[in-house]
């Protein structure tokens, strides 16, 4: 007898613990839950289900379903191995529906192939490479499943961050006097940077500035003393930065360090995050970068999405927290579609058009948002005493979002 | 330029002499294949955040506590991991870097993946031969030169610097002669452990506090020790220069090859092994110990 009821009582268990019998939508939020980036890839995930959740779930062919986020840690910053396991992980034994995330571009390309060779819907929040989006143009059938959320694709973060700097080399021919800024370029050494590296050689002269010199550290340097002493003998007015990496923060301390009598702008994701000021020691006055969230309206949603969450995880979104975007454009697309199945959502998908917290996303054929006025411009911030003041777009192409101020040029020394 | 890879080279090389003189001790001096030295530095760093920026403390109490903490935390970890396999060099080394991994896992947990900053024991720069140099890099330069001394002194002037000196000669001889070879390493550990700390304290400032800090300078003071030679402080002090200069010379010969100057100091390392094993200053032939 207790053979029996035991054997029951294992089958009984095991029955009930095959998802299968599990009504709600399982979706993984993969990034590296140790760092900024990943915890705001759960972060947005987590406000974007509780909405959802209080509003019944989402109605797949007429039935509501619950959602269930689940965190895949995928330690990309350090290892690309461990993200490409994780992502197995969650297809195979946490048996995830869908797959929203990733950051580090190596890391991405790698999980995208996983994603792809199980035929799950990925959508990116983090990854900017082109060869991302170009893989579901060259070869669609296999990689239609991935859509890019967030950021616009690295073609794009050039032609956004050039706009932005235009507008700040007109000021400094305005107040500075100077006709024709220098600007000393210092990207990391990665895979993202390639394209935006040669974009700006390309692109700087030709915006009546001069290049006076590329630096390329590594993106974990913790030491760019050598770099900005050249620099500061290059008599450089703007150096661009194209980073991504800790050696954002040890630029900007160590620009405010020596005082260096140059402004710097660029892409550098760790000023992005409001733990800058206290890791540059509050050095890091001035350094301004492209961004994504601040209490600005964008769209509608903007300023109560960056409110809400602001207030409930005592800091502020950064780019990566527009997991809460895909998940819902994916309520959205599973609502109109009427189903779980990738490929049948895979046409919804095509034909969104969704008013998200950081702009109005669209794709092209790349599954790539679409960047520029009336869709996804993204803004620029400058750190302006402990705090990221939002100055562009103000007045370009038309576009000016309620909220911005004006950037401050450092009185030259 | 060459005043900017001048000075750069030399301040920079500063920084790489503290962790060097605490890991030349350790590692040439006695032996003990410490992989976790640098992960002292990294735990002192730490303590340095947690006690000056989160509890608020000046850097006057905060500094010597952190340096009190990580020596104490050392020799625990002295007693516990390295005593019981002393004696298999091999079993040390694997030991020591399972005790770094297990301080970077437990710090990502406790803080976080997050970059940190540390506090500058003085702000503000001085105009060196026209390259602006921070005041808390020569607060670095000045504590090279007085840990210099005190280790000097110690190893020179004091019983237990003979007792060292003699453990790291020969072994079993120093044994013979009633030495206590087993209080003598733990001491040594002790010693290097508040080097790293005290490296950690004034060097933290400088660069970005992470889980994973540790890793980079252990690799380029294997580098340094190797090229100024086992066994030799001075050796070790002149390679930690000399591969600040270089690092300097890479980024402006080289501007975009700057994330290459931890390469050349590895090259630099290899040629060294190939050319002349026992580096500058060390000793040539080794006996069996």
């Amino acid at each position: 007898m207790p053979r029996t009821l035991l054997s029951a009582l294992a089958i009984l268990g095991l029955a009930l613990s095959a998802p299968s019998w599990s009504q709600n939508i399982k979706i993984a939020i993969l990034g590296p839950m140790a760092f900024v980036q990943g915890e705001n890839h759960w972060a947005g995930a987590e406000m974007a289900r509780d909405e959802i959740n209080q509003a019944g779930g989402i109605s797949v062919g007429g039935k509501k379903r619950l959602i269930e986020i689940v965190k895949v840690d995928t330690n990309e910053i350090q290892s690309v191995p461990d993200a490409t396991n994780a992502i197995e992980r969650a297809i195979t034994r946490d048996r995830a529906d869908f797959l929203i995330g990733g950051f580090r571009t190596e890391a991405v390309l790698a999980m995208q192939e996983v994603a792809m060779d199980a035929k799950k819907l990925f959508l990116g929040a983090g990854a900017a490479h082109s060869k991302l989006g170009l893989n579901v143009e060259q070869n669609y059938e296999r990689y239609k499943y991935w859509f890019r959320i967030t950021p616009v694709k690295d073609v794009d973060l050039g032609r956004y961050v050039f706009a932005a700097m235009g507008s700040i080399a007109a000021q400094i021919r305005n107040d500075l006097k100077k006709p024709q800024p220098k600007v000393a370029i210092v990207a990391e050494k990665a895979a993202w940077v390639e394209a935006l590296l040669k974009a700006a050689q390309d692109n700087l002269p030709k915006m009546k500035m001069e290049v006076v010199g590329v630096w390329q550290p590594s993106a974990t340097a913790t030491d760019v003393t050598a770099e900005l002493s050249a620099i500061k003998r290059s008599g450089a007015d703007i150096v661009f930065t194209i980073l991504s990496g800790p050696v954002g923060i040890v630029i900007g301390r160590q620009m405010g360090e020596l005082q260096l009598p140059a402004i710097a702008f660029g892409i550098n994701v760790e000023a992005q995050k409001d733990g800058f000021w206290q890791a540059t020691n509050g050095k890091g006055q001035y350094v301004s970068t492209l961004d994504t969230y601040s209490e600005v309206d964008i769209t509608p949603k903007t300023v109560p999405f960056v409110k809400a969450f602001q207030q409930r995880y005592k800091k502020a979104p950064t780019y990566n927290a527009a997991t809460y975007d895909a998940l819902l454009v994916l309520k959205d697309a599973i609502e109109k579609a009427g189903t779980l199945e990738a490929d049948k959502l895979v046409p919804v998908l095509e034909k969104t058009v969704h008013t998200g917290t950081a702009g109005v996303l669209e794709f092209d054929k790349r599954h790539d948002p679409l960047w520029g006025p009336g869709r996804v411009t993204g803004i620029a911030v400058q750190w302006q005493n402990g705090e990221k003041v939002p100055f562009w777009p103000n007045n370009w192409q038309g576009v000016s979002y309620k909220g911005m101020k004006p950037f401050i040029l450092p009185k030259s020394q | 330029m060459f005043q900017d890879i001048l000075v750069t080279g030399l301040v920079s090389g500063g920084v790489y002499a503290l962790l060097a003189l605490g890991f030349s001790l350790i590692f040439g001096v006695a032996r003990i294949v410490n992989i976790a030295h640098t992960a002292f530095y990294m735990l002192a760093a730490y303590a340095l955040y947690a006690l000056a920026v989160k509890a608020g403390l000046p850097l006057a109490v905060a500094i010597p506590l952190s340096v009190i903490a990580v020596v104490a935390i050392s020799l625990a970890c002295y007693k516990l991991v390295i005593e019981p396999v002393r004696r298999h060099e091999a079993a040390v080394r694997i030991a020591t870097i399972a005790l770094g991994l297990v301080f970077q896992e437990s710090l990502l947990i406790a803080f976080g993946g997050h970059y940190l900053g540390v506090p500058a024991i003085m702000d503000g720069f001085a105009s060196i031969l026209g390259v602006r140099v921070s005041y808390q890099r020569l607060v670095v330069l000045a504590a090279v030169a007085l840990v210099l001394v005190a280790l000097w002194l110690l190893l020179n002037r004091t019983r237990l610097g003979l007792a060292i000196r003699a453990a790291a000669n020969d072994l079993e001889v120093a044994n013979l002669m009633g030495i206590n070879v087993d209080r003598v390493a733990m001491l040594t550990v002790a010693v290097s452990a508040a080097l790293a700390a005290v490296a950690g304290a004034v060097v933290a400032p400088v660069f970005v506090v992470d889980p994973f800090m540790w890793l980079p300078p252990l690799v380029t003071m294997l580098a340094i020790v190797v090229l100024g030679g086992l066994g030799s402080l001075k050796g070790s002090l002149i390679g930690a220069f000399l591969i600040g200069l270089v690092e300097a010379i890479t980024v402006f010969a080289v501007p975009a090859g700057a994330y290459l100057k931890g390469a050349v100091a590895l090259t630099i390392m290899v040629v060294v092994l190939l050319v002349r094993p026992e580096g500058l200053y060390g000793v040539a032939f080794e006996e069996e110990r």
